[in-house]
């Protein structure tokens, strides 16, 4: 007779366009602590939503069974009655309010019509010693550093008598030490009767603290490791999460990239005042001319960071280095300087910082070289919207037209806004962040397409992708990026997922 | 007939404007018995709309970045004050104190925008203080004299005068403002050849066109609108020189948000300011451009405003802010940030000031104007976020 807290059965969640989750399995023992990985996308995030009721019980098919009970959530606040704790990677703490205030958030105790300060900071006492906590309660969170605040919120999640504690890359931002520590408290947590999911992409961290581990990829459970049984090392992880073959969805490329070097950086450093920390760690890395240069590392390893760094640097960091661009060195203070010298860079997250969604196609289109269709500062209006016209065509933009508001459009015709309006730009060297995220398989084999285009009229292009596949099939060479640093070169013809994996997992 | 609904469903935000602006216009003509559309009071209301249009032409654009400005009303209140005191005890030129007065509602905003821009103040507080500032400012300027009196016949003729009748005849009809009627003419040619012109460019690109006849109908509907203002304008004193200046500015906005680059980049910084940044605007150079737009108005607006009472009072701007803010909303801007015209702006304005107008005519209490005013400006922005989401 197994003792399961949870199962959860045949579970599939799609989202416009996705399937996310594809008939999952996933069970937990009481009282073990249970890893969860796999790559990005592979849908470990949303199987913990799904659970946790941030996607209610109508919105996804399967069932949860919580210890013996079918459970059906509606929200968040059920799976916590329920006893179901979730802390995700970005906190949820009110920065300006104190630690005890934070603790007991929706849960205030209450003396006739007042809440009962003594009674909440004295509970709030308690909680803190489980997490080995020894702050103040009346400190506010925002004096706090990182590695406190994580603990503050598990020891929230503690004061809702949880016994399921979920726990989603719970240091990826953490240092040594606190991570460290943090593993230490789980495991004390599990002695108190907390059962624990963890995801995290740290493998080394996994196998010291996981006594059983579930793979999970494309929205599929590959396999649940139990490591009384099984033999487990990093390589059988590597393996199981990135075991598939590279589908024959990447056009070939005719043209090879040339000698010279576009663009080359040397020693790059940048810290972050907001985060006190360096972000950046002696980056040194070059693009050729007509060369696909993949940069590829795991969410939150420092490659968007790098890529906003070099195009103007608008989080304000605070940099040395040397950034070259075709021969020149330079050093740009805003993303306007970038554009002008040469260097051009299409967002990640189109909708929130790549384009205006109010906007038209034809607006946004030629929002970034507003020069190139004006005189005198007077637009051209005709010229305006031949520009638009042409893009539409010549990258085969769907759209009824090219005064279509760029919401209304699909994520993969957005994309293809998006390159628009940098091509027009006639950059020398592309920085593309993410160029085929949330977009079908059709629209995917375009955008490589116009990549290969471009390529082969004589533009750099440095792609940042958290496909490993599409890092394989698009790139000339490859740079693998962790914790800020470049932790490996690889040729893409003879580079592997292992590889790349190896080397992202690298701490 | 079934075109002409399906036009106006689908524009039913743009045209609402106009709509509520022509039946609030009737009722009050039924209810004064004419008197609201005789050419005097039409000629009262747009000059009285003149300085509050001004306000919120600039305002639209403050608010199209995400902001706002508090401090314009005092502002153009000292400003006004300023303009008197050049006048009278400083004894300037009349083109020296027009410039000196704009040259400071420039500096005023470029101050205003100094913490927001650079700094990320909430407009909203840089410019309460600012509020403040000017309101002692203009307390401290009038101390001494109290309401200063302007004699300088030019400058009131800003806020009082017409433009001269060049054409008059005693002959051909008589008691009709002739140069006025001639303006109207022209602008009625040029609208018809400009929406021609734009239509036929349309059509070249094969963008959607609505039908000739319903074109034709447009063209003749607009046509008989401005000529029907101009023929009551006409029946007055003809164009007074608010009703220009008015029109101006309007015209340079408009063209301004429309056709450059400049407006272009300031309704991408509302749009997404992130993503303008990302594609090289310098959101902050926009953010001083803007409010120093807004502070030139704001001195614009003060002159007509001390040029029509002819004197400077220690109380002039008190709640024009309010007043243009509240032109704004009603003419379609979103504080959303991104969405809003100038054109609309200026129907708000009428709209705005037409209750006032006409609630006046009817001798309605003052205590039930503001209550009026302030459900209209509610109606108004509900219609806007409903047909919004319609849209959406």
């Amino acid at each position: 007779m197994n003792d399961n807290i949870l199962e959860m059965r045949h579970i599939t969640k799609t989202f416009p366009g996705v399937r996310a989750l594809n008939d999952v399995n996933f069970a937990v023992r009481r009282g073990e602590i249970h890893c969860l990985v796999g790559e990005n996308g592979a849908g470990k995030s949303t199987l913990m939503k799904v659970l946790s009721g941030v996607y209610p019980h109508n919105e996804f098919e399967g069932e949860i069974i919580l210890n013996g009970k079918k459970v059906a959530f509606d929200g968040i606040h059920d799976s916590e009655e329920a006893g179901v704790g979730i802390i995700y990677q970005e906190l949820a703490l009110v920065p300006e309010m104190t630690v005890y205030e934070n603790i007991m958030l929706g849960h205030e105790i209450r003396r006739g019509i007042t809440v009962d300060v003594h009674e909440m900071i004295k509970k709030a006492e308690e909680l803190l010693k489980r997490v080995r906590l020894s702050i103040n309660p009346t400190a506010k969170i925002k004096d706090l550093g990182i590695g406190k605040k994580q603990l503050v919120e598990i020891a929230k999640a503690l004061s809702r008598n949880v016994s399921l504690l979920i726990l989603d890359e719970p240091t990826a931002t953490l240092n040594e030490d606190d991570c460290e520590n943090l593993l230490d408290i789980i495991r004390m947590l599990k002695m108190q009767g907390v059962t624990s999911i963890m995801i995290s992409h740290k493998l080394r961290e996994v196998l010291s603290i996981a006594e059983t581990i579930t793979v999970l990829r494309d929205g599929q459970t590959i396999c649940t490791l139990d490591r009384r049984n099984d033999e487990v090392n990093e390589q059988v992880l590597i393996k199981h999460m990135v075991g598939r073959s590279i589908e024959n969805i990447y056009p070939p490329r005719i043209s090879k990239p040339e000698e010279t070097i576009s663009l080359e950086v040397k020693n790059w450093n940048a810290f972050d005042p907001k985060l006190g920390r360096k972000v950046l760690n002696n980056v040194n890395f070059y693009v050729r001319k007509g060369e696909v240069v993949g940069l590829s590392g795991l969410v939150g390893s420092g490659r968007t960071e790098l890529a906003r760094s070099l195009f103007g640097n608008p989080d304000k960091y605070e940099i040395s280095g040397d950034l070259i661009l075709k021969g020149k060195k330079q050093r740009f203070s805003h993303p306007s300087q970038a554009i002008k010298a040469g260097l051009a860079y299409a967002t990640e997250d189109r909708k929130a910082n790549g384009l205006i969604l109010i906007k038209s196609i034809q607006e946004n289109i030629s929002l970034a070289n507003l020069q190139g269709v004006s005189k005198n500062g007077l637009i051209n209006e005709e010229l305006d919207k031949q520009t638009a016209l042409g893009f539409v065509d010549s990258l085969s933009i769907k759209t009824p037209g090219i005064h279509q508001l760029v919401m209304n459009l699909s994520g993969g015709n957005q994309q293809k806004v998006s390159v628009a309006k940098w091509l027009f730009v006639e950059p020398d060297v592309l920085i593309f962040d993410e160029p085929t995220r949330g977009i079908d398989v059709g629209a995917k084999y375009e955008i490589y397409n116009i990549i290969n285009d471009l390529v082969a009229k004589g533009m750099s292009i440095l792609m940042i992708s958290s496909e490993l596949p599409e890092i394989l099939g698009m790139s000339d060479r490859i740079y693998v990026v962790a914790n800020g640093t470049i932790t490996g070169e690889l040729d893409a013809k003879s580079a592997t997922q292992e590889a790349i994996m190896r080397l992202a997992t690298q701490y | 007939m079934s075109e002409l609904m399906t036009v106006l469903k689908k524009n039913v935000r743009e045209y609402g404007m106009y709509i509520a602006l022509a039946a609030i216009m009737a009722v009050f003509t039924i209810l004064s018995k004419g008197i609201f559309i005789s050419s005097r009071n039409i000629a009262n209301l747009l000059n009285q709309t003149g300085y509050i249009a001004v306000l919120a032409v600039g305002m639209t654009l403050v608010i199209v970045i995400r902001h706002i400005d508090l401090s314009v009303g005092f502002l153009s209140g000292f400003l006004g004050a300023i303009a008197a005191i050049a006048l009278t005890q400083w004894n300037w030129p009349l083109w020296l104190t027009i410039l000196f007065v704009l040259a400071l509602g420039v500096v005023a905003g470029l101050l205003t925008a100094l913490p927001v821009a650079s700094l990320g103040i909430p407009a909203f507080v840089a410019s309460l203080a600012g509020w403040l500032i000017y309101r002692g400012a203009l307390m401290l300027v009038t101390a001494a004299t109290g309401t200063i009196i302007i004699p300088n016949e030019a400058f009131n003729a800003i806020g009082n005068g017409y433009i001269p009748d060049i054409l008059a005849s005693e002959t051909f009809l008589p008691g009709v403002h002739k140069t006025t009627l001639l303006l109207g003419a022209i602008a009625i040619v040029f609208t018809i050849f400009g929406q021609i012109a734009d239509r036929k460019r349309k059509i070249q690109y094969k963008f959607e066109v609505s039908s000739s006849g319903l074109f034709a109908a447009q063209l003749i509907f607009i046509s008989v609108i401005i000529g029907f203002i101009t023929w009551i304008l006409a029946g007055y004193n003809g164009l007074s020189w608010t009703i220009v200046i008015m029109l101006a500015v309007v015209l340079v906005y408009d063209f301004i948000t429309r056709r450059t680059v400049l407006g272009r980049h300031i309704y991408a910084v509302g749009g997404n300011p992130e993503a303008a940044e990302l594609s090289g605007i310098r959101v902050k150079n926009i953010t001083f451009v803007v409010f120093a737009s807004m502070g030139f108005l704001a001195a614009l607006s003060g002159i007509l405003f001390t040029a029509r009472l002819k004197s400077a009072t220690p109380q002039a701007g008190t709640l024009f802010e309010m007043d243009a803010i509240a032109s704004a909303y009603i003419g379609g801007v979103s504080a959303a940030g991104g969405v809003g015209s100038i054109s609309g702006s200026l129907i708000g304005a009428l709209v705005y000031m037409s209750l006032m107008n006409g609630m006046n005519l009817l001798g309605t209490d003052i205590s039930l104007q503001y209550i009026i005013r302030g459900l209209v400006l509610l109606l108004a922005v509900i219609f806007d976020v409903m047909t919004r989401k319609q849209k959406a």
